[in-house]
């Protein structure tokens, strides 16, 4: 019988090693059954999008906390698209205010989870949303 | 401690209380069955005086100035003189960073505190292609000397103390602040601040990462030297347990990491360096975080002060009283603020400076209610500032000097912490170190391990944070809000652009090149480093030659 | 699915990766596109690197794909972390160490869980290592999880096979016991300025001086030094790439390659009819209960498991065949 397993990247772009959360994240997400990747900290978009595909991903959660999310999380949606990979749907967190979150929404983020979102929540979200890709 | 006559009556008297409260509980259970701090440190429901009876007065409490220093390193406490206001800033680029610190200035506060953006913090210059998105975003941009000169404008640099969070290119940016000095007429012997400068922590839990841990240590060991020998006033490493706690470590944790990291600090001095402990020790300086758990922040900061000076007379043979001082500079916990109901954050804050203050800082950040969303703007900037004005001089807390020693449960929970915290550092030793105990990723994984445990206690409802999972509300509190746009980017790139046009690029290679043969040879880079900043060499350009000469360190991952 | 194969066998990193992934997941059909790319494969070096969690594997992976690269050569990489047996989640983390790479179109890195396989190795490794083969990747590196006695399956796996030991782990006990000493033809001695490794090179030394070597191939043995020294670590690295492809040429010059691929097919040919046959007939017994009936025969001492699975072939090979 045939068994996916669902496969997710963590990825920390930009430069701010605040990798608490994406470390937290990444354990959440094994615990939840998921075949969990992570990045480390300091990566480009590039980095992450090449390892998204080359891993098979069905899921990339961004995490970056230095507020240069509105071009990094867009960033690595687009490089995704540009190489056929738009059907890995990309998620993000991190201190994202309010106003920023349509605007990345409209870039194809397909959710956004601000401090204070609960493990669980994050995992009810992807186990709602996201079945791998056949 | 106590008289054999006290301890017996207290025996029969705390007999009697656990008879009632047992009768009590047995009809009204207590809310919950485990109560502990923040750490998850098991708390008692009572102290007593047979919880410190085997405390020595004279060996473990003492006098405020007397050693262990557990009551303070100053005998005058803060009737002399507050801790100093220390509000970290900055953003966007040099112009508006040095508007707000004149803002700051005009509002009280008593130094200034340097907040870099990530492409100088990890040493790379507002073009390369890392830094995209980057730029003023988190604090301000600084590429050349030119930018620092614009920081600095109207700000007396023999007057005022300066704190810089700066780590892999701390050398650069220090570089910068004395070229900056002399140009405006002050001496090396007059200025007067602190660089972070601390890069084992950065291995450790914030990962502002460049070189590998041993040649980071050494060029930490230059500016230990240089400072000693020509900026006295300087403390050249603000050893740091900030970010250790916020990355998830337990109260515990930060303590034994910091200390073991000073440690380590102080043995690479004395033998690279030759020095002896007395020449260097007296500049070291302390940064903690001061997190929600009221008393176990005060008694982490009395237990610091006790270990410090113990390690320092025992195990370095420090023979100068102030090398046996632990002086620290604390910040109000970042990772307790909440981005719901973020006007709670002012009384989270409150109670942490109260803390940080009882717990005898020598200086105080307060984190702005908004800081959990966005830069601060002006105003929540002036309340934090407040906060701390209001504990100054309205509460009357610094009246007395460490008013809570004496109190049964303090001074256990001091020592808990202090025995819990030599457990975590004698560990350490037998690793062969705090390097040696980093390559094993030792601390990040106990750190990791940490944190994923408060998040679960957070999801399960065990730990509470208010607003976010007990007491929620739904209606939403508009915050002003501060945002860096992509115009400060574009024209940081064409004023690097500018002053490389304009500067002599065959005088900048030299400088490189002279940096770069200090590093093969293992001499001081600071005298080098502070003529390249002169000749208009950048922040990236000495940081590549570093990363050249000792390797780029990347990000190992470990969880 | 031969599409896919297709795909992959033009360097599409896309379809090589979701091919791999089909295969972990065991997706019906996957076979399909295996048999179309077989015969292509068989061009690559397969490299194993086995040894204890923690002794350096993916960093001296890292770094070799480094000089790989300088060397113009692709690159492939396998690298398999534990599943969690109590959640059936997996933390990748050997890719961490190998990001730099990640922007190099002539490297391959994929992470693979365990999954359900006993050992170290995962099941899908030996069919990930054609598909890697069948991209046209010169040299394919499989990282191994570094516990357990399967381990030494590397060998069934890889042409070349690297031991890494570290001093102060008590390694060389733990080595020998797991079959590892055999199995290797390098043996690498990672964090050679520890403490411990002078004697640890003596210890392995010593050992090798007890062994014979009937292929005319005894193991070297590499020090490595810190990676924390990055000019004297890539050099080391360099000096272990030279002794690995001096093992391949030996391999080829003796003529004892065709030994190697014979083992790698008796692998491949158990694993697939235990595929083909074992598997369809397991499934059908739990899926009848028969599994469970049995379980409770051999418990209550009602009948041996020969008998039993006489019994089943008996009436499942009979009729199938």
């Amino acid at each position: 019988m045939a068994d996916r397993k669902l496969r997710i990247l963590v990825a920390k772009p930009g430069l701010d090693g605040h990798d608490r959360g994406a470390k937290v994240l990444a354990r959440a997400f094994r615990d939840a059954g998921f075949e969990t990747i992570y990045t480390g900290c300091h990566q480009t978009p590039e980095q992450i999008a090449g390892t998204a595909i080359q891993e098979d991903v069905d899921v990339v959660g961004l995490s970056c906390l230095s507020g240069a999310h509105n071009y990094l999380y867009p960033e690595v949606v687009r490089l995704l698209k540009e190489k056929g990979a738009d059907d890995i749907t990309v998620i993000g967190g991190g201190i994202i205010p309010d106003q920023d979150i349509p605007k990345l929404q409209a870039a194809g983020i397909k959710a956004i989870f601000t401090p204070g979102a609960t493990l669980d929540s994050i995992i009810d979200w992807i186990n709602q949303n996201i079945t791998p890709r056949e | 401690m106590f008289t054999k006559e006290l301890l017996d009556k207290s025996s029969q008297l705390r007999k009697k209380w656990e008879d009632e409260v047992r009768r009590i509980v047995a009809k009204n259970p207590d809310q919950k069955p485990h109560w502990s701090t923040v750490s998850d440190l098991e708390i008692k429901r009572l102290y007593g005086p047979e919880d410190i009876k085997d405390m020595d007065f004279e060996r473990d409490i003492g006098y405020p100035g007397q050693f262990p220093f557990l009551r303070g390193v100053q005998a005058t406490g803060y009737r002399g003189k507050y801790w100093t206001f220390r509000m970290f800033s900055g953003m966007g680029d040099a112009e508006v960073t040095n508007k707000r610190w004149h803002f700051l200035l005009n509002s009280g506060q008593t130094g200034l505190s340097t907040a870099f953006d990530f492409p100088t913090l990890m040493g790379y210059d507002t073009d390369s292609p890392k830094a995209r998105g980057e730029c003023g975003k988190c604090g301000v941009a600084i590429d050349t000397i030119e930018d620092f000169l614009t920081l600095v404008k109207g700000i007396p640099l023999g007057e005022i103390t300066t704190s810089m969070t700066i780590n892999p290119p701390a050398t650069v940016l220090w570089a910068m602040y004395c070229a900056a000095a002399e140009i405006q007429g002050v001496p090396l012997s007059k200025i007067g601040g602190t660089i972070q400068n601390d890069m084992l922590k950065e291995f450790i839990a914030q990962k502002t990462l460049m070189c590998p841990p041993e040649p980071s240590v050494k060029l930490i060991s230059d500016t230990v030297e240089f400072g000693t020998k020509y900026v006295p006033k300087w403390n050249t490493i603000s050893i740091s347990g900030y970010h250790i706690r916020e990355a998830g470590a337990t109260a515990v944790q930060e303590l034994a990491f910091t200390l073991r990291d000073g440690m380590e600090y102080v043995e690479d001095v004395i033998k690279r360096k030759g020095l002896d402990v007395d020449e260097f020790a007296p500049r070291l300086s302390f940064f903690f975080n001061s997190h929600i758990d009221f008393f176990e922040e005060i008694a982490k900061m009395r237990a610091a002060r006790r270990i410090w000076a113990k390690a320092m007379r025992d195990r370095y043979k420090a023979k100068n009283e102030r090398s046996l001082w632990m002086r620290f500079h604390t910040q109000t916990a970042g990772c307790s603020l909440t981005a719901q109901q973020p006007y709670n954050n002012v009384v989270r804050t409150a109670t942490e400076a109260l803390a940080a203050v009882l717990g005898g800082t020598q200086s105080l950040h307060t984190n702005s209610l908004d800081e959990v969303l966005c830069l601060p703007s002006d105003h929540a900037v002036q309340i934090a500032l407040r906060t701390q004005q209001i504990i100054a001089e309205e509460t009357g807390v610094a009246n007395t000097i460490d008013p809570l020693a004496g109190s049964y449960f303090v001074e256990a929970l001091t020592n808990e912490m202090e025995e819990k915290a030599w457990e975590y550092i004698e560990k350490i030793d037998e690793m062969g170190g705090m390097v040696a105990a980093i390559e094993k990723s030792y601390p990040q994984l106990e750190i990791s391990d940490a944190a994923y445990k408060f998040q679960r206690q957070i999801d399960s409802g065990e730990k509470i944070m208010v607003g976010v999972n007990k007491y929620i509300t739904e209606d939403e509190v508009e915050i002003p809000f501060v945002e860096i746009d992509d115009t400060v980017e574009k024209e940081q790139i064409e004023r690097l652009n500018a002053v490389r046009r304009k500067r002599d690029n065959r005088k900048v290679a030299e400088c490189l090149n002279d940096i770069r043969n200090a590093c093969k040879k293992g001499e001081n880079v600071m005298p080098y480093c502070i003529e390249a900043v002169k000749n208009y060499c950048s922040v990236q350009e000495i940081c590549d030659v570093y990363r050249e000469v000792y390797g780029e360190y990347r990000d190992p991952g470990v969880y | 699915m031969e599409e896919l194969g297709k795909k992959a066998m033009t360097g599409d990193v896309r379809a090589a990766s979701r091919l791999i992934r089909n295969i972990e997941d065991d997706i019906p059909g996957t076979t399909k596109a295996i048999k179309h790319i077989f015969p292509y494969t068989g061009k690559a070096h397969v490299i194993g690197i086995t040894g204890a969690p923690g002794a350096g594997k993916s960093t001296i992976t890292d770094q070799l794909i480094c000089t790989m690269r300088k060397k113009q050569k692709t690159v492939g990489v396998l690298a398999v972390d534990p599943t969690s047996p109590f959640t059936g989640g997996a933390l990748l983390g050997d890719r961490i160490r190998m990001l730099r790479h990640a922007e190099d179109p002539g490297v391959f890195v994929r992470s693979m869980a365990t999954r359900g396989s006993m050992g170290g190795l995962s099941k899908a490794v030996g069919d990930g290592i054609h598909v890697l083969d069948a991209m046209g990747k010169d040299v394919i590196v499989v990282e191994t999880v570094g516990v357990g006695q399967q381990e030494v399956d590397i060998i069934n796996h890889a042409h070349t096979v690297i031991v890494v030991l570290v001093p102060g782990m008590g390694d060389e006990v733990q080595a020998i016991k797991a079959g590892l000493m055999e199995i290797a033809d390098i043996f690498v001695i990672n964090k050679a300025d520890r403490e411990g490794a002078k004697k640890l090179y003596r210890e392995t030394l010593s050992m090798l001086e007890m062994g014979n070597f009937p292929d005319g191939w005894r193991p070297p043995i590499v020090m490595i030094e810190s990676s924390l020294e990055p000019h004297s670590f890539a050099e080391s690295v360099d000096k272990l790439f030279e002794k690995i492809e001096e093992h391949y040429k030996h391999l080829i010059d003796n003529n004892l390659i065709g030994e190697r691929i014979t083992r790698k097919a008796i692998t491949e040919m158990n694993d697939a009819l235990r595929g083909a046959i074992m598997e369809p007939i397991l499934k059908k017994l739990v899926s009848t209960g028969e599994l469970d009936n049995m379980i409770k025969k051999l418990v209550n001492k009602e009948s041996d498991p020969h008998t039993l699975a006489e019994e089943v072939a008996e009436k499942y090979i009979k009729e199938q065949g």
